[in-house]
């Protein structure tokens, strides 16, 4: 396992990765700053959205904390022009990508199924049934080789598609398929999991008989397994793995060591199936601690600098609040906006007919106020 | 291709997708077996040599991958049309059409079109083994984010090809399988005046009214013929779009006739006849001479090749069906 950070923050070498981080600049102090900030930022966010599903104000959350590094690290290993293919998990991977966490609530609060403009953001919606999107991510990146903006040498065209999914998605069929499909068109896609060990109560080990990193192996797709909680191995492996994707060598899996220190879902009672110790042992691997102890031991950060992070995590949190509770529910008659994308006359025959029925009470109300 | 011909069904596909894809570089075929063999029954035949690799794509054996790589295609851009080798193999990719296909769009909030194909040589009838004649068109009739189109005729085939494609959203296009070489005009220079979503009345009639589609439609009119000579005058209605159903242009025709018969050959139980005989219950209530009655399958697997013949509408059951349909 690929590790540059220790839990205590010490920083190991490791010549191949180390030269990535040093040519892109991804390890600049201001650089692991920003990271640190980022971790401390959606941290905030994911905990106050845990509290709005308590409060009633969403129907579901599902939580990443714990999987911190491993999300703001692949988040910011990719690049603008590249395009990411998330499930239903990825709050530091969009936080990273720019989209704001009120919109990820969207989905959770049921205001819509998508929050966002996946081609203005060059980010796939988030995806619920597991390991669907992978497919999307490979014929997407089939469509990158025929746009020519493979394998240019340009770093500036050169695109990758980054597909995310858990340790419990990939055993579903449809990961098997896309590494088939990628494997047969050296397609530019990384697979990245994110291994947090539990698939609700399932643990990885019951899933896969050998490393999850093994299996890609058997399709000729390389692999690498990092340390999930290490932000800087995380970086590291994944712009390696795109890099080498967008110069035209095929695709690449990478998966990340993590955990999530939190249940499945608000609905889910981890308590039941996940030993304490675990949860202990991995809650001293935690990776904004671990960030902050290696700044530390660099001399690049400060009390000044982690209060006022912790200021504006707690200001987010509060917005976030603020914004679910000030969201007003749509229209129901919004629900027949978008089935498709041409007019379709029974979906209009049942708009018609359902504004019609509504309309029956408004004629109702103004009828009592006028008597 | 530029002039009117008489082409076989299959043969008026490949003039669709050849001239969809000269008309838009973004059109690209993928599916099993269609490049360099042309296809299982050589729909795709030639077009490799034409288009070359990049748009006529050989895959993996896999339709989930098949079906979930051209949605990853269509948001990037592309309008790709691919190929279910039968309509039994198409349920390993049940998940991505009904989760995926069908619902990106509204995922989204309509910032993602996906305008891609997905052809399904469609039926029985041709003797094959398990899994090879099925007509799971109800299955995603009932799901909405589809379009199902059923060409019947070589110009349908043709024009319902290039219509699908252009289409913004997805569609499902049924090609009758034992109906591929069998020859019709088409012509490639006059766009139809009717919408590909509307349904066509191919034979004037007051008696009653026949509906059917895609490889049931030779059946309806042989009926239609046979019934003629015993004295009655049926109208036939070729649905031609299944989702959507096209409702008024039938319930127009029960208001005249009074009666209707549906004939499929999928399953009764559950199928798309039932729906429409409640659509024209509730519109023709009082116009009905009759229930609205269905001839089609029962509701079994698919049988094996050898008992296929009782289990598939046939002329006597159509015609058994006008006939209690007559005696109301």
């Amino acid at each position: 396992m690929v590790q540059l950070l220790a839990p205590h923050g010490t920083r190991t070498p490791h010549e191949q990765l180390d030269a990535v981080l040093e040519e892109s600049g991804l390890a600049a102090p201001e650089r692991l700053r920003g990271y640190y900030r980022d971790m401390v930022m959606i941290r905030a966010a994911d905990l106050e959205a845990t509290s709005l599903q308590r409060q009633g104000q969403l129907g579901l959350w599902a939580s990443a904390l714990g999987q911190e590094a491993a999300q703001i690290g692949a988040g910011h290993a990719s690049r603008t022009q590249d395009y990411l293919v998330p499930t239903y998990r990825e709050h530091g991977v969009a936080w990273a990508r720019g989209i704001e966490p009120w919109r990820l609530l969207e989905l959770f609060r049921g205001i819509s199924h998508g929050g966002w403009d996946p081609n203005a953001l060059r980010t796939h919606p988030y995806m619920i049934v597991l390991g669907s999107q992978a497919p999307h991510a490979v014929g997407y990146a089939m469509g990158l080789q025929r746009d020519g903006v493979v394998g240019t040498g340009d770093a500036e065209t050169d695109t990758a598609v980054l597909a995310l999914f858990g340790d419990g998605a990939s055993s579903e069929g449809e990961v098997a398929e896309s590494f088939t499909f990628a494997a047969s068109f050296q397609a530019p896609v990384v697979f990245y999991t994110q291994n947090n060990q539990w698939a609700i109560s399932v643990p990885t080990q019951v899933q896969s008989r050998v490393p999850l990193a093994q299996r890609s192996r058997g399709w000729g797709i390389p692999s690498v397994r990092v340390d999930g909680n290490d932000v800087l191995a995380v970086l590291g492996a994944v712009r390696t793995a795109l890099d080498s994707a967008r110069g035209g060598n095929g695709p690449v899996f990478v998966e990340a060591m993590t955990y999530r220190m939190a249940a499945h879902t608000t609905s889910d009672d981890a308590s039941r199936y996940r030993p304490a110790a675990e949860e202990e042992e991995w809650a001293a691997k935690d990776p904004i601690l671990r960030l902050r102890r290696h700044l530390e031991q660099l001399g690049e950060i400060d009390e000044q600098f982690t209060s006022r992070c912790d200021e504006e995590a707690h200001d987010l949190a509060m917005q976030l609040h603020h914004h679910i509770h000030g969201m007003e529910d749509p229209d129901p008659v919004r629900m027949f906006d978008h089935p498709y994308a041409e007019p379709h006359p029974i979906v209009d025959a049942e708009r018609a007919q359902y504004l019609e029925y509504v309309a029956q009470f408004e004629d109702e109300d103004t009828e009592e106020t006028t008597r | 291709m530029s002039t009117s011909s008489t082409l076989p069904i299959a043969k008026a596909i490949t003039a669709g997708l050849r001239d969809a894809m000269a008309a838009d570089d973004r059109v690209l075929l993928m599916g099993e077996d269609i490049a360099t063999l042309g296809g299982v029954f050589r729909v795709t035949d030639g077009l490799l040599a034409e288009f070359g690799a990049q748009r006529v794509v050989d895959t993996p054996l896999a339709e989930a991958g098949i079906v979930g790589t051209a949605v990853g295609l269509a948001v990037r851009g592309y309008r790709p049309v691919v190929e279910i080798q039968f309509d039994g193999f198409v349920f390993p990719a049940y998940n991505q059409i009904t989760t995926q296909v069908a619902k990106m769009h509204n995922r989204t909030s309509g910032a993602v079109n996906l305008p891609m194909v997905i052809r399904i040589p469609h039926g029985g009838g041709i003797g094959a083994v398990e899994h090879h004649s099925e007509s799971p068109e109800a299955l995603f009739a009932h799901t909405a984010g589809l379009r199902i189109l059923a060409p019947a005729t070589a110009q349908d085939a043709y024009w319902m090809t290039r219509q699908a494609i252009e289409s913004e959203d997805p569609v499902i296009m049924l090609e009758p399988k034992r109906r591929y070489w069998v020859k019709g005009d088409v012509d490639p220079d006059r766009r139809p005046a009717l919408s590909p979503w509307q349904a066509q009345v191919v034979r004037p009639g007051t008696d009653a009214t026949l509906l059917a589609w895609g490889p049931s439609m030779p059946l309806a009119l042989e009926s239609a013929q046979a019934a003629e000579a015993d004295g009655l005058d049926l109208e036939v209605i070729d649905a031609r779009s299944l989702s959507p159903v096209d409702v008024p242009t039938i319930a127009d025709s029960v208001r005249r006739t009074g009666r209707l018969l549906i004939v499929h050959e999928a399953p009764v139980l559950g199928g798309l006849g039932g729906e429409i005989a409640a659509r024209i219950s509730e519109e023709c209530f009082y116009h009905l001479e009759a229930p609205v009655l269905r001839v089609g399958g029962y509701h079994l697997p698919y049988p094996p090749a050898r008992m296929e013949h009782a289990y598939l509408p046939d002329l006597d059951r159509v015609l058994d069906g006008v006939d209690r349909l007559l005696e109301h």
